[in-house]
């Protein structure tokens, strides 16, 4: 392979910080959830990246095992937000605010 | 000075103490069940108590003079680093004769209680107080050192402070209780110093050691100290001016209290101290000075005092305050003899007066004021003869055994060449003799004054007996012998050295001065109280204000609390009111402000938006990430 | 040009722009199908970097399990209407975005720092994977990584027993009147 694996890093990285900007600027918990999903991808970028740098299987097998746990995650998550909407009517994550002061 | 007495193990001393314990506490715990037999049970205490302590001293005195001492050891009491006090118990020529007056006059003041407190539903409460007392009283005399003397000087104390407030629903008897209790503390607490400087020169309170290598040990200026410090307990206990004001008060207790702890025992518990520590004081020779003018002092005011009272019992107050100051006068002149010959014959006739007083309030139903007595000696004449007998003693009237005391006391002072002492306390003698005449005429001559008085009958025998009892003692007392070189001097000379022999007018010369003076006296109080010619109350009212004056004490209280209670008081009150309720409470009401408000505004970071945490998250984050990178 | 570089500057503007998408389009749909297609690029990455078998998990998971369950969501919940989009977090958007590019920033120093821009993958990498990629996955998985790998598969099945709980409607016990009286309405 001929690019620069510096460029794979960049790329993960640029993703992972748009993934936040998502994370922080959205409202709606799903919108929120897949931008979490955007940053959990361009981490397993990096660490394929890695492996490939350092010769090592090991980068790919721990982006295996994040891809297991992101589904398990989701799955997870997706019911919460969706027994949330049953009570609520809503999945504005700024309306979930009855633990404050 | 001293001789070196040798010792044996006396196996049996401790049950004299023991005895009125354990039957203190029976009547403690079960008194209330047990009825009358309380009294009994506490009566016959004290009497086998008596036995045994006559037992013991017969022992004591079987051997010859070098050997009269008897020593036990019970458990070891204190053992730090290497200080050492042990519970030991002391049988000497001093205490010996403190064990007898104890136990002897104590068993007949239970005696007389069972009478006098016949109905009070708490008398099996008194009755463990009263024995409690005994106790204390036997372990003051009988200890060994320092310790255990202190242990049993505020074991009296606290049994004088509940025995006088024993009565305590009325408000005034709980003010007297603790007005005696406060007033003793503040010798108390001197005399403790006392003791920690004792400890602090000698390593120990045992008295052999400490009076054995006291010429050594102490300076002048050291011993002067140690011996007034113990000095100022004895002041609080025996109720020498300054600290005279409670002896008054005390005697809104029961007159069976008043009889034994306030006439007999505890007050005399400060002389004993004081020629039990004679060593010391000698030692210093200041402090003999101080006791000498502390002790003339007293018997004046207190006589003084004595004349104006109206209530039967105060009168027997003050005269004891007086006697008192007697006692130290013999001790600051080294008359340790004479002192405690004193002792034990003002504990007896004294006991007598209390008593008779006792039965004199009984048949008058409980009204004290002398006012409304008057011819009770048809009414109560067992009463009357036995109170007689009493005061004559006390006025110095041969052959009673008062006589003989006051004589030898006036021998010593002539004869040594204290002729200001000698005249004060001939002085003295005339206001005795003054106080007890009126205090007679007015009780038990003249016609009755009110209802009362119309209406009195004698006694119960269970309260003549004991009168009786302690009247023929008084009566024969002088047998014992007074003189400086008599008898009572040989015996207690181990203990308290060989008196010094100055010559001066001969005996018969004195004791001629003693009577006349109080025969004199007796005559002017029975011209101006007796013989009816003289209208006492003008004569009073004439007198005024210095008659309300030494009615009041010679307003001695007053000063008191002007001085120093409502200073006191005021200072409480501030620290209550200011510091305790604006400073402490303010701080700490602060503090809890503070924490509030912060709180208050820190809370405010919960906003509850997810999304602020996330970014604050991450503003870390990059923050972490800024350092690390710039760091490497 | 050699054919990597080209696929590489292909796909990864590609990826860039559904990710600008995903965040941008007013549509929660769009916005997910935008993601697929991010996915899909990402998995491109993988066979660039020589993980053939992350490649084919990653399509099948990612965009064929993860994807359809987050549509079947949003489609369930019918939030597919458009959001506000008014901020009322102060400094919020501002903030995010500046740190944002504050990270990218410091990854990029860093990452300059310890790689350098220039440096090519070295070469071996296919020796170790001899026997082909997935045996060798498999190999380092099942022999050093076999603990993780068993206890993940009980996260997986702890998940699906939570999400059926977390999701059930409360069902209330009928009893058998209950029953007979409805099936008795029903017939008349």
């Amino acid at each position: 392979m001929r690019t620069p694996i510096a460029y794979f890093l960049l790329l993960g990285a640029l993703l992972f910080s748009m993934g936040t900007v998502g994370v922080l600027v959205n409202r709606n918990a799903l919108r929120i959830f897949m931008s979490v999903e955007l940053q959990l991808n361009a981490v397993n970028l990096t660490l394929v990246a890695f492996a490939r740098m350092h010769n090592d299987l090991t980068g790919q097998v721990l982006a295996f095992f994040s891809m297991v746990v992101a589904a398990a995650e989701v799955v997870v998550g997706l019911a919460i937000i969706v027994s949330i909407y049953r009570r609520r009517r809503s999945v504005d994550v700024d309306d979930v605010r009855e633990m404050r002061w | 000075m001293v001789e070196t007495l040798t010792s044996h193990e006396a196996s049996l001393l401790w049950v004299i103490p023991a005895l009125p314990l354990a039957v203190a506490a029976l009547n403690l715990f079960v008194g209330k069940g047990l009825g009358r037999w309380a009294g009994v049970l506490a009566t016959l205490a004290v009497a086998v108590s008596f036995v045994f302590s006559v037992a013991v001293v017969a022992d004591l005195l079987s051997r010859p003079a070098g050997e009269r001492l008897a020593l036990q050891h019970l458990f070891d009491w204190i053992s730090v680093g290497g200080f050492r006090v042990g519970a030991d118990l002391r049988l000497d020529a001093l205490s010996a004769a403190m064990i007898l007056v104890v136990t002897g006059i104590g068993a007949l003041i239970h005696l007389y209680s069972i009478g006098y407190m016949a109905e009070d539903p708490r008398r099996g409460r008194f009755f463990a107080y009263m024995n409690l007392f005994v106790f204390f009283m036997l372990m003051l005399v009988l200890g060994a050192n320092y310790l255990v003397l202190y242990l049993g000087w505020e074991g009296v104390g606290l049994c004088s402070f509940l025995l006088i407030g024993f009565w305590f629903d009325k408000v005034a008897n709980a003010e007297a209780a603790k007005k005696a209790f406060i007033t003793t503390r503040i010798g108390d607490t001197l005399m403790l110093i006392g003791l920690a400087t004792l400890v602090f020169k000698f390593g120990t309170l045992d008295f052999v050691p400490i009076f054995g290598t006291a010429s050594s040990v102490l300076t002048k200026d050291a011993a002067t100290v140690i011996a007034l410090l113990l000095f100022a307990g004895a002041i609080g206990k025996s109720a020498q001016l300054p600290l005279q004001v409670w002896l008054p008060d005390a005697m809104a207790g029961p007159t069976p209290v008043s009889a034994l702890i306030h006439a007999a025992t505890m007050v005399t518990a400060g002389v004993y101290l004081v020629i039990r520590s004679h060593v010391l004081f000698e030692v210093s020779g200041v402090a003999l000075t101080v006791v000498l003018v502390i002790g003339v002092a007293t018997a004046l005011f207190a006589a003084t005092c004595a004349i104006a009272q109206f209530d039967i019992k105060r009168v027997l107050a003050y005269s004891t305050i007086s006697q008192l100051g007697y006692m130290f006068i013999a001790v600051g002149m080294r008359a340790y003899a004479v002192a405690m010959f004193f002792l034990v014959a003002h504990a007896c006739y004294k006991a007598l007066m209390f008593l008779g007083a006792g039965s004199v309030i009984h048949g008058m139903h409980d009204d004290q004021d002398m006012r409304n007595m008057g011819g009770l000696r048809k009414a109560m004449p067992i009463t009357f003869v036995t109170f007689l007998v009493g005061a004559l003693a006390q006025a110095g009237i041969p052959p009673l055994a008062g006589f003989f005391a006051k004589d030898a006391l006036l021998e010593v002072a002539q004869h040594s060449g204290r002729s200001a002492v000698y005249a004060l306390a001939t002085l003295a003698a005339f206001l005795t003799a003054f106080y007890l005449g009126r205090m007679l005429l007015m009780t038990f001559f003249g016609t009755p004054r009110s209802e009362k008085a119309e209406h009195a009958h004698e006694s119960s025998p269970l309260l003549w007996i004991p009168l009786a009892i302690l009247a023929v003692g008084v009566a024969f007392a002088g047998v014992l012998e007074l003189s400086p070189d008599g008898r009572l001097a040989a015996y207690l000379e181990p203990v308290t050295g060989a008196v010094r022999q100055v010559s001066g007018l001969p005996f018969l010369t004195l004791a001629g001065i003693a009577v006349a003076v109080a025969v004199l006296s007796l005559a002017i109080t029975w011209w101006i109280y007796g013989s009816g010619r003289i209208d006492a109350a003008a004569f009073r009212a004439r007198m005024e204000p210095m008659a309300t004056a030494a009615q009041q004490g010679w307003y001695a209280d007053r000063a008191y609390d002007v001085v120093f209670i409502q200073p006191a008081k005021a200072l409480a009150r501030m620290t209550g009111d200011i510091v305790d309720a604006k400073v402490i409470d303010g701080a700490v009401n602060g503090v809890a402000g503070l924490v509030k408000r912060a709180a208050s505004g820190g809370k405010l970071i919960q906003t509850g938006f997810v999304r602020t945490y996330a970014l604050v998250l991450f503003v870390g984050a990059v923050l972490v990430l800024g350092y690390i990178g710039v760091r490497v | 040009m050699p054919l990597d570089n080209v696929v590489f500057w292909v796909f990864a503007p590609i990826s860039i722009a559904a990710a600008v998408g995903m965040l941008v389009m007013r549509n929660v749909v769009h916005a997910a199908l935008f993601l697929v297609v991010n996915f899909f690029c990402i998995a491109v990455m993988y066979l660039l970097l020589d993980a053939p078998f992350l490649f084919a998990v990653q399509i099948v998971v990612y965009a064929g399990a993860i994807m359809v369950l987050f549509l079947f969501v949003i489609m369930l919940l019918g939030v597919d209407r458009s959001d506000v989009r008014t901020e009322r977090l102060f400094l919020q958007r501002p903030l995010a975005i500046v740190l944002a590019a504050a990270f990218l920033v410091e990854i990029s120093v860093a990452i300059h720092a310890a790689v350098g821009f220039s440096t090519l993958a070295p070469e071996g990498f296919d020796q170790l994977q001899a026997n082909g990629n997935a045996q060798a996955v498999a190999e380092v998985l099942f022999r050093d990584y076999f603990f993780p790998f068993e206890v993940t598969s009980i996260l997986l099945i702890v998940a699906a027993i939570a999400a059926m709980v977390l999701a059930q409607r409360k069902v209330r016990a009928v009893s058998q009147a209950e029953l007979d009286a409805v099936e008795a309405e029903a017939v008349s």
